[in-house]
């Protein structure tokens, strides 16, 4: 559900070492960070590696290992959290930003992954 | 035949607009409060930021005692979550879930709920270790019976029998109306053919399921028909759903507290294609349910690849059709349009 909606239009900007965007965790309810198992960002369709993913949200940063024992913050419904990735940069232009998030969801038989992609935009 | 059923809505259904922030609490309540569905149902972890793992603050619990007062609603049920995968790899221990239950009686009580809502996966023995504490503050806590469960499968019977040991009155349940898939779901239908789903296929499982065969005989029958990927994930729905019978909830009627009214679709003419309300209130009549009706529209993400959805439109066309079949003479409009 949502899906569509993960990553938040026009919210690619250049950071030191890489890039970040806006993402959204499609689901009905937030999570308690130790339960997003996996993010996955790639661009022009190749995933970057897992420890070149960084997440924040309220001022706090982690990667995506110091999430898994994560038990004192969250990914809230709707909140737009900061996706880094440190993939040395991008250039500027249109870019296909693919973002997948893989989550543990206590009641569901079953461990979702839900993507996104979408062609944002970084200002020269 | 009178009744003192009542209408509510769960601010489930705005989900997608509260996800974007097109919808405020405020909104939510006040649209509600104008279709006269006055009882306010919540995930409380939805609708507060931080719920549970950073907490609420007072601030925001006094908005929302000041919101329902403004609108003359009532507060029925926090839906609560027991993320017993909290840990990777291990499940929560047995004495923490109990502390996480309660910790979400306090919220429950904190909000002025009557109800708090268990998900249908935790163990009968979790609920009866905190019913007394439910007891000592005055909740009740609901354990959902979901598709693919229903009152007659043995999971949903040891929670039966275990708070009929309990002895506790704290202890029930909330039927959603869900599990009384009487058709396949016309938006269910129409994702799928999207999605590639050969129309001989899709017409196929349609008929199968209002024959009421078995979901693996038509999932087998979808594979010899040659169909793959969506056509397969058409026909593993019916492992999901199923079409029991509304009247199964008479025997549990006084541990039925609230009921979610579930519903995928609603038709300009106040018809919910796949779930027989006609049915389901004359049941709830017959049983003597006096708690609210709380409208969940889950069509959201049936349609949200191919349109943008309009919970509200969904709500009021639902809530005229509860109106109509609880015999009450207005009908439920909204009073001013919602803020975009």
């Amino acid at each position: 559900m949502m899906d569509n909606k993960m990553i938040v239009e026009g919210s690619l900007q250049g950071v030191e070492g890489g890039f970040s965007f806006l993402g959204r965790l499609p689901y009905y309810r937030g999570l308690g960070l130790s339960m997003i198992e996996d993010i996955q960002v790639s661009v022009e369709g190749e995933a970057l590696p897992r420890e070149a993913i960084r997440f924040a949200v309220r001022g706090k940063t982690y990667t995506l290992d110091e999430m898994e024992t994560c038990y004192d913050n969250r990914w809230n419904f709707g909140e737009k959290a900061t996706i880094i990735a440190l993939n040395g940069g991008l250039s500027a232009g249109e870019h296909a930003i693919g973002f997948a998030v893989r989550y543990r969801v206590s009641y569901l038989p079953f461990v979702p992954t839900t993507k996104d992609t979408k062609n944002l935009a970084l200002a020269a | 035949m009178t009744h003192s059923i009542k209408r509510g809505v769960s601010l489930y259904s705005y989900q997608n607009e509260t996800f974007q922030g097109k919808m405020s609490l405020e909104d939510c309540i006040r649209t509600s409060a104008h279709l006269g569905a006055r009882g306010i149902e919540i995930i409380g972890e939805q609708t507060f930021w931080g719920w549970p793992e950073c907490g609420v603050a007072q601030e925001d619990i006094d908005t929302w005692h000041r919101l329902i007062a403004k609108y003359d609603c009532t507060p029925v049920s926090h839906d609560f979550m027991v993320d017993y995968k909290r840990y990777k790899g291990r499940d929560m221990p047995f004495a923490e879930q109990v502390a996480s239950v309660k910790n979400d009686i306090d919220f429950g009580a904190r909000l002025g709920m009557k109800f708090i809502r268990a998900l249908v996966s935790i163990a009968p023995e979790v609920l009866v270790a905190a019913a007394p504490y439910a007891e000592e503050k005055g909740i009740k806590i609901l354990i959902e019976v979901h598709a693919p469960l229903h009152f007659d499968h043995p999971w949903i019977i040891r929670h039966a029998e275990a708070f009929e040991k309990s002895g506790s009155d704290a202890l029930g349940f909330l039927p959603d109306m869900g599990m009384f898939l009487f058709t396949y779901p016309p938006v269910f239908v129409e994702r799928f053919l999207r999605q590639g789903v050969p129309p001989h296929i899709a017409e196929y499982i349609v008929k199968a399921y209002e024959d009421r065969v078995l979901s693996e005989y038509v999932i087998l029958n979808v594979q010899q028909m040659g169909g793959t990927g969506p056509s397969l994930a058409m026909a593993e729905l019916l492992r999901h759903n199923g079409a029991f019978e509304p009247r199964r909830m008479l025997d549990h009627m006084h541990r039925i507290h609230n009921i979610h009214g579930k519903f995928y679709q609603m038709t300009e003419d106040y018809v919910e294609p796949s779930i027989p309300y006609d049915e389901i209130v004359r049941v709830l009549k017959q049983g003597g349910y006096d708690g609210y009706i709380c409208s969940e529209y889950e069509g959201n993400r049936w349609i949200e690849d191919a349109e943008e959805p309009d919970s509200v439109e969904q709500v009021r066309r639902q809530q005229v059709m509860l109106a109509r079949l609880l015999g009450e003479a207005g009908v439920p409009a909204l009073q001013t349009p919602v803020a975009a």
